[in-house]
């Protein structure tokens, strides 16, 4: 019986002495200068970003203590899970993560999020903030987010040597969807196998929602979320077309590859293109390419002048028990250092448009010259055009097209779930 | 034995705190999940009305829902059929006494000490179903081996994928089964395998008339506890795949409606899923209890 | 009752006289030596089979992040785990170093999780077995299968109006109130291994002591209790494992800053940018280490103890 007792209290020992190792500490209602700042972003590049920005947010608060409370996992789906549990049972974050535009309606609708158009306007931030994504992040009238990054999701990374190896020019991109077909028989008539990489259901749903831009223009595919164009129009069934062509030419196991993967798929050459957001510039970099050199990017076919834009953004929960410090926190996050901070360890750019573009590597200089001139338009994939539970719905329905390529049922899901979204 | 208060007021109260809590934590809970599930709270608002069946009538009109139910039916009939079978025969082997019984014993065991995030981490890599040039994992493996015709696309093969995920479950959980089964044969007691051998039964009928009747009763406790595990599986889905329409079952589209704030689809889904347990268990249970009776 | 693990029955043993070889015999034995090298060669191979996955972690914990590739992850490292793939870059021991400092406090945590999470739902486990099974009182059967049925449901069920109680009683989202979670979910099986561990005690024991006048918690404490070994080795083996792998507890009641393991794996293994596989890898190891231990280590008895009576119904 001893031994058992003292492998027991060796072991409960050990647990103390490794827990107390740990500093890292808890939120505590009764302590004003703490923050509790609630995100999915708990690795990679995003925790790097998220790391650069609480540096400059301690300078410019030193009395401030910033807990990290990040869960990562399914792109934000465990902390959402988490999240929801939290608002239902009135223990808020001071500040969570979310993307800018419609996946904040459930919360609006809630009343858990406070409304921020007066810090808006102490700030100086709807001068600074370009027009068209004030515009997408007003609801009815209010303002209930702020962004800290912009990302673009309508952009083709190019391996330029397998593209030159089979005799196609890397730095023109083609006109539209059919031609960009052209370019990808050829390339497998060249012996590329998979010409274009593709990942799991989230990144399906982006390159879907590019054939939807480019079959259907920024104005009507804007229409799909307001109601102004149907789903069952024949831009949509274009799209679905078009879509199970591209579809032809990606990688069999796609259905299980997380994006990097995918993406990984291009550096080595075994794919030439891939549909990806702007963080994808982290993995070119870790594998030193250069920018024109071994890797190119152009808006996707048929997207050219369209700038598909996600954000991610920081509300200030109803209820926060930090809330002055977390106000801090949000204006740390709009300020200029803030924004640069971060931008530049996560590969976005900023949301302000007193940037100065020569501070960006040059992938981020032909965003931020395209976020400025360009038309903007939400992206679906990223929860800035629909609600998380349209947005679920419509990845069902993509998740199980990629596996049955059944064109009509494909329309029928688009249409149900819009159906249910507006009704 | 005296009956009487004095009797059974004691051991009552030994066991009345874990009857409160029992009827609170999961009686009193499932009682608030149905409840929700008939409400049409599907979104951060409170409910509003009760609505009775619908949210069940709506489920089930679902193809989504019937398609996750496929999908756990077929993981089901390979991950109790495989930790049933490998269980059975690694129990079988290796209780007539082998050399190093107990390094296999703890191999074929262990398995079942790591989570399921932890071996999902592995499995993944595992399973993925790329062939041919880009393959790895076992396709790879089965390529070195020279096996190419093996190579599959496993848990993305439409129809039969869900066969590929009961895999890691199967390595998991079929250590456990061959340990109940090993200690069943154990428990046959040596004078009545004695006694059918000197009666001059083949090996056959040995197993036939004596060993299998006496481990029917392990038989079943290991197909409540594996059935009952498979219904719920969900952190195994989670950590290979993720929330994908392929390899989605009841559990796993359970936490999409929760995600997208569906309080009422994710009760209903949850309270179907209880009823399966049910249908299942209470048999069982009901049989077992008046075996006993019987017995005592 | 002594401890019988099982494990020293000599199965098969025949008497003498069956030893005479005669020569049918002696091509049974023959035949029986080819089934035995048949049988050994099929142990060693699904030996491999289930070793491949944990060859495939280890191996992979070993490589540097830039010689990680699903394409040759059945190849050994191609360098010594503590050289780096190239200058100043990270090598395979740094995939270690990445996973403790990720999940070395986590571990702690869990253990001071696991443990206590154990000992209790053991013992009371114990006690509600030993009045189930021998203790009786009307309806014992009916309250047997009630607290069973706990153990058959789906945590996702109860999981928001568990969240909403733990917010409105103010408990804290460290690991004790995952301790209380965990006592009262593994109850049920705790109970369940007791009580038929105890129905394998024999009456006259329990005769005995009643007759020496002993109550109740007196047969229970120096009769009983002593007996008890096996099953709560069953009952400790199990309910640590259980605590210690959980996740959907942890994920909905807990965060990564004063949670278990689970969770802090979680986030090292499935980060959403550029995952570095090997780091994953050396930290699903290190995260299963506890368990293993306990398994490699306690094996035998979990056997012994399942055999004592226990996990039969």
């Amino acid at each position: 019986m001893r031994k058992p007792l003292s492998i027991i209290a060796g072991a409960v020992a050990l647990g103390l002495v490794l827990a107390g190792c740990s500093t890292t500490p808890s939120s505590d209602p009764d302590n004003a200068n703490q923050v509790e700042v609630f995100t999915w972003w708990a690795s990679g590049s995003e925790k790097v970003g998220l790391d650069a920005l609480v540096k400059v947010f301690e300078e410019q608060n030193p009395d401030a203590e910033f807990i990290n409370a990040s869960v990562a996992g399914g792109a934000g789906s465990n902390a959402k899970a988490a999240l929801a549990s939290r608002l239902e049972a009135n223990n808020p974050p001071d500040t969570f993560q979310a993307h800018a535009g419609a996946e904040l309606t459930d919360y609006i609708n809630a009343g858990q999020l406070q409304d921020l158009s007066s810090f808006f306007q102490e700030n100086g931030l709807t001068d600074v903030f370009p027009e068209s994504l004030i515009e997408r992040i007003t609801v009815d009238g209010a303002i209930y987010s702020v962004p800290s990054n912009i990302h673009r999701a309508n952009v083709v990374w190019a391996n330029t040597q397998v593209l030159t190896d089979a005799g196609i020019d890397p730095m023109t991109a083609p006109a539209d969807i059919d031609a960009w077909l052209v370019d990808l028989k050829k390339l497998k008539d060249a012996g590329v196998e998979t010409p274009l990489a593709l990942g799991t259901e989230w990144t399906q749903m982006q390159l879907f929602e590019n054939v939807l831009i480019a079959d259907l223009g920024a104005e009507d595919y804007s229409g799909l979320w307001t109601g102004d164009t149907a789903w069952d129009s024949a831009g949509v069934e274009t799209a679905i077309a078009h879509y199970g062509e591209l579809l032809e030419y990606t990688n069999s196991d796609f259905a299980g590859l997380d994006w990097d993967a995918a993406t990984q798929i291009v550096l080595d050459g075994n794919a030439a293109y891939n549909v990806m957001g702007d963080w994808a510039e982290s993995a070119f970099q870790q594998a030193g390419w250069t920018y024109d050199n071994e890797y190119t990017t152009w808006a996707t076919p048929g997207t050219d002048g369209v700038f598909d834009f996600l954000a991610d953004s920081f509300t200030l929960s109803v209820g926060a028990p930090h809330e002055a410090a977390a106000i801090d926190w949000l204006t740390t996050i709009s300020s200029a250092e803030g924004q640069k901070a971060f931008n530049l360890a996560k590969g976005s750019i900023p949301a302000r448009t007193d940037t100065v573009a020569s501070d960006y590597p040059a992938y981020q200089q032909t965003a931020i010259k395209s976020f400025g001139e360009d038309t903007v338009v939400s992206s679906l994939a990223h929860g800035a055009a629909a609600s998380i539970a349209w947005s679920g719905d419509i990845s069902s329905a993509i998740g199980k097209f990629g596996a049955d390529r059944d064109a009509a049922s494909l329309l029928d899901g688009l249409v149900a779930a819009a159906d249910k979204a507006q009704g | 034995m005296k009956k009487g208060y004095k009797n059974w007021g004691p051991p009552l109260l030994l066991v009345a705190p874990t009857i409160v809590i029992i009827g609170i934590f999961v009686y009193g809970l499932i009682g608030a999940n149905i409840s929700v599930s008939l409400s049409n709270r599907n979104s951060l608002l409170p409910a509003t009305e009760f609505v009775g069946l619908d949210n069940y009538f709506a489920l089930f009109a679902e193809e989504r829902f019937i398609h996750s139910l496929q999908n756990l039916g077929v993981f089901t009939v390979f991950f109790i059929g495989g930790t049933m079978i490998f269980g059975f025969l690694w129990a079988w082997m290796l209780d007539k006494g082998v050399t190093a019984e107990g390094v296999f014993r703890s191999v074929f065991l262990f398995p079942m000490a790591i989570s399921f995030v932890a071996s999902g981490v592995v499995w993944r890599w595992l399973l993925n179903s790329a062939e041919g040039d880009r393959a790895s994992g076992l396709n790879r493996i089965f390529e070195i081996m020279g096996l190419d015709f093996l190579q599959n696309a496993w848990w993305s093969e439409p129809g039969w994928g869900m066969a590929a995920i009961a895999l890691p479950a199967i390595w998991q959980l079929a250590g456990y089964v061959m340990a109940l089964f090993l200690s069943g044969f154990r428990g046959i007691p040596e004078e009545l395998r004695e006694a059918a051998r000197m009666d001059g039964a083949t090996e056959w009928k040995l197993y036939r008339y004596v060993i299998f009747p006496q481990l029917s009763p392990v038989a079943l406790s290991a197909l409540i506890i594996v059935g009952h595990m498979s219904l719920k599986v969900f952190d195994l889905i989670m950590a290979i795949t993720k929330s994908i329409y392929q390899t989605e079952v009841p559990a796993t589209y359970l936490w999409v409606a929760l995600t997208a704030n569906d309080y009422a689809k994710s009760a209903t889904i949850a309270t179907i899923l209880l009823l399966f347990v049910a249908v299942v268990i209470v048999p069982y249970l009901i049989y077992t209890a008046r075996a006993e009776k019987r017995q005592r | 009752m002594s401890v019988d693990t099982g494990l020293d029955k000599k199965p098969g043993t025949r008497s003498n006289s069956a030893k005479q070889a005669m020569p049918q015999q002696v091509t049974i034995r023959n035949r029986a030596r080819v089934s035995r090298t048949v049988k050994y060669v099929l142990l060693v191979l699904f030996l491999i089979v289930v070793l491949m996955p944990v060859y495939v972690l280890i191996v992979t914990s070993l490589k540097p992040p830039q010689d990680v590739n699903p394409a040759t992850s059945w190849g050994l490292p191609v360098r010594w785990p503590w050289e780096p793939a190239f200058e100043g870059g990270p090598s395979g021991f740094d995939n270690w170093a990445l996973a403790w400092n990720a999940l070395s406090a986590s571990i702690g945590r869990t253990f001071l999780l696991a443990i206590p999470a154990a000992l209790i739902a053991s013992f009371l486990g114990a006690m509600n077995g030993f009045v189930l099974a021998r203790w009786r009182f009307p309806y014992a059967d009916v309250v047997f299968t009630f607290i069973l049925f706990g153990m058959f449901i789906p945590y996702q069920a109860i999981m928001t109006p568990l969240v909403q109680m733990k917010t409105s009683l103010g408990l804290p989202s460290d690991v004790s109130t995952l301790l209380i979670v965990h006592v009262i979910y593994g109850l049920p099986i705790c109970t369940l291994i007791f009580r038929n561990y105890y129905a394998g005690i024999p009456h006259e024991l329990m005769e005995a002591s009643r007759m020496d006048g002993a109550g109740m918690l007196r047969t229970f404490g120096s009769i009983v209790l002593p007996l008890s070994l096996p099953g709560f080795v069953v009952t400790i083996i199990w309910q640590f494992t259980s605590a210690w792998n959980d996740f959907l507890f942890a994920l909905f009641l807990s965060n990564q800053n004063e949670g278990p393991v689970s969770l802090a794996l979680n986030n090292l293994a499935q980060g959403a940018q550029l995952a570095n596989y090997g780091a994953a890898m050396a930290g699903a190891l290190l995260a299963s280490l506890p368990t293993l231990i306990v398994y490699i280590v306690l094996g035998k008895y979990f056997i012994g103890g399942l055999m004592s009576g226990s996990v039969k119904s």
